[in-house]
């Protein structure tokens, strides 16, 4: 377990150091003068030079590269431009809008996607497996930012249910911030939802061809039985998996959601800041995030090592 | 049939008599999924390539006079708030949406396969490839494409490159745990002992052999590009305005939904039908050559 701990780490760590440089890298994508640009056009030659100072464009890139890694180990991710104030700031700040949007997303996905796949494979090739799989791969289908407009459309113009977005503190009113999350947090889950329901489905549908179902079924176990004890385990693996990747896609996701919606969070920022070229941001951001999933994977990874001890000789 | 092992299956199937050649072609036009997906790509395929003969209007033309017309007879789709004919750009866009899309998958087949092949068949290199691949599989998909777009300026051929460099790693990834199997079949264990060379054996042998869950996944990373793409170009990062792209119209309409659903419904309409196209295409491709696959992540 230990020889096995300790070489999944030690695989992180290069792959965590990549992700710090292509973060890094993404200023020095910007054709030409990467200064000029973030200042805009009709800008003084005074203020491109203020912001290549500013950004420490003007020193050697070893240098700049020197200056990434300092700041990353000081917890400093750079100053926003548009903003004016510290990356971290800026994130940390908006997290209490955005962590409950993706925690109520995450909610939805496990509470319809688990359940609809393992109905759809208890009952395969019936109408109910055809109406979930149908409905799933509609979920996939559908561009979430596109489905948010036409909610919107729905319950908030024409229905007028539902706020048709903006954002109410929770310490203001807790009823009317409840009523801002709940479109929002049904078009970031779609996509989600969708794709658990399948991949529970397809493990399902495996396990129940599996000899130890069979063998289960053969000692004459009642029917919930076999499934809760027997099946649902083996289930849980692929399917935790999927829940480790919908961190990252509930993340992306929020970049339109919250746009659409007009929710200050983070996704708004990153919004913004692609919108108006604030590359610190942007390298924030996809620092932040990648290193969170690199995490997320190596910790789950290990979670299975304890619980399945296949994987560690695997 | 010994001289058809040592060329690999390629070779095997076409020495078969045709009535089993053409068994895979059979049973991929029965999956009636399959069947469905063709049609409805088929149709938006259609649009794109046609879409100067079946546009009644230019899709840049401005009617100031005829601006927010609900669908009906003059204009079918309805039209923005600059009175261009929603429809004909829908078409328009089409050509660019799937473009873009295809563009992406012809990058990603060839710059995938060969990074996956190196890294499956020439072991020294696999752990530097994989941990690079790894790295850019970290960030989320659409949030590193943003990013890179972001970075390159708005146009067509940065997209194509944003959403390359996402979808590369995803496609070297399958294609080198297929070639960690093929590598060590019968057949290249014994083109190796002929003394083949690295090359004629990847290409004979490993390549010919690794193609089923190669062109299952590029058909679900075309609808991914689909989709990411018209997220690009609703933050806007994609092609710019005015031209007309699936993601360009929905954020052009997004600010009229109140009086003028239309704008962004049919555009958003045009990209489900697309992306669920693409999708049952995949998993009939999925279950008829490679019933092993399972449903790949985003």
């Amino acid at each position: 377990m230990w020889w096995y701990a300790a070489r999944r780490i030690a695989a992180s760590v290069p792959v965590l150091l990549l992700v710090t440089l292509i973060s890094f890298s993404m200023m020095h994508l910007v054709p030409g003068d990467p200064a000029a640009a973030i200042a805009g056009a009709g800008a003084t030659n005074a203020e491109i030079e203020a912001i290549r100072t500013q950004l420490g464009l003007d020193q050697p890139f070893l240098v700049q590269l020197g200056h990434w890694y300092g700041g990353l180990l000081r917890g400093d991710l750079g100053r926003s431009i548009l903003l004016n104030r510290p990356v971290w700031q800026a994130i940390v700040e908006r997290l209490p809008i955005t962590l409950p949007l993706a925690l109520f997303a995450l909610l939805l996905t496990l509470a319809i996607g688990i359940p609809a796949g393992i109905i759809a494979a208890l009952r395969a090739n019936t109408w109910v497996d055809q109406a979930v799989t149908g409905l799933a791969l509609l979920g996939v289908s559908v561009p979430s930012f596109w489905l948010a407009l036409m909610l919107i459309i729905l319950f908030g113009v024409h229905l007028e249910w539902l706020p048709t977005g903006g954002f109410v503190p929770f310490s203001e009113d807790p009823a009317a911030w409840a009523r801002t999350m709940v479109l929002p947090s049904i078009s970031l889950a779609l996509l989600q939802i969708g794709l658990l329901a399948r991949i529970t489905r397809g493990t399902m549908l495996e396990v129940l061809r599996q000899d130890y179902v069979r063998t289960a079924r053969a000692k004459g176990l009642p029917g919930w039985m076999v499934i809760g004890k027997h099946a649902l385990k083996n289930v849980m693996v692929p399917v935790v998996t999927v829940i480790g990747i919908s961190f990252g896609l509930l993340l992306s996701g929020s970049i339109v959601i919250e746009t659409v919606y007009g929710m200050p969070g983070i996704g708004r920022l990153i919004a913004n800041a692609i919108f108006g070229r604030d590359y610190p941001v942007i390298q924030g951001g996809l620092l932040l995030t990648g290193t969170m999933l690199v995490l997320l994977n190596l910790a789950v990874d290990l979670l299975y090592a304890v619980i399945d001890p296949r994987v560690r000789y695997g | 049939m010994a001289e058809a092992a040592l060329a690999g299956d390629g070779a095997a199937i076409a020495a078969l008599p045709p009535a089993r050649r053409f068994a895979t072609t059979r049973r991929l036009f029965g999956h009636r999924l399959f069947v469905t997906g063709l049609i409805l790509f088929g149709a938006m395929l259609f649009l794109a390539l046609a879409a100067e003969w079946i546009a009644p209007h230019n899709p840049m033309r401005m009617q100031f006079r005829a601006r927010f017309r609900p669908p009906g007879e003059a204009f079918l789709f309805g039209t923005d708030n600059f009175g261009r004919d929603i429809f004909s750009r829908l078409c328009f866009g089409a050509r660019l949406s799937l473009g873009i899309g295809f563009a992406v998958v012809l990058a990603t087949g060839i710059a995938g396969t060969a990074i996956g092949l190196a890294a499956g068949y020439f072991r020294r290199l696999d752990e530097w490839l994989m941990r690079v691949m790894d790295a850019l599989m970290a960030f989320p998909a659409v949030m590193l494409a943003l990013a890179i777009a972001a970075a390159l300026g708005p146009s067509a051929a940065n997209a194509v490159i944003a959403l390359s460099a996402v979808y590369i790693p995803r496609t070297a990834r399958i294609v080198r745990a297929t070639v960690l199997v093929v590598r060590e079949m019968d057949y290249v264990q014994a083109a190796r002992a002929f003394g083949g060379r690295d090359h004629w054996i990847i290409l004979r042998h490993i390549l010919p052999n690794s193609l089923a869950p190669l062109i299952v996944q590029l058909t679900f990373i075309f609808a991914y590009a689909v989709l990411a793409e018209s997220i690009l170009s609703f933050l806007g990062v994609g092609p710019p305005p005015p031209t007309p792209t699936w993601g360009n119209m929905i954020a052009e309409g997004k600010d009229y939904i109140r009086e003028a659903w239309w704008i962004a419904m049919f555009p958003g309409l045009a990209i489900c039908l697309t992306v669920l196209g693409l999708n049952l295409l995949g998993d009939g491709l999925r279950d008829v050559l490679d019933p092993r696959l399972k449903v790949q992540q985003g």
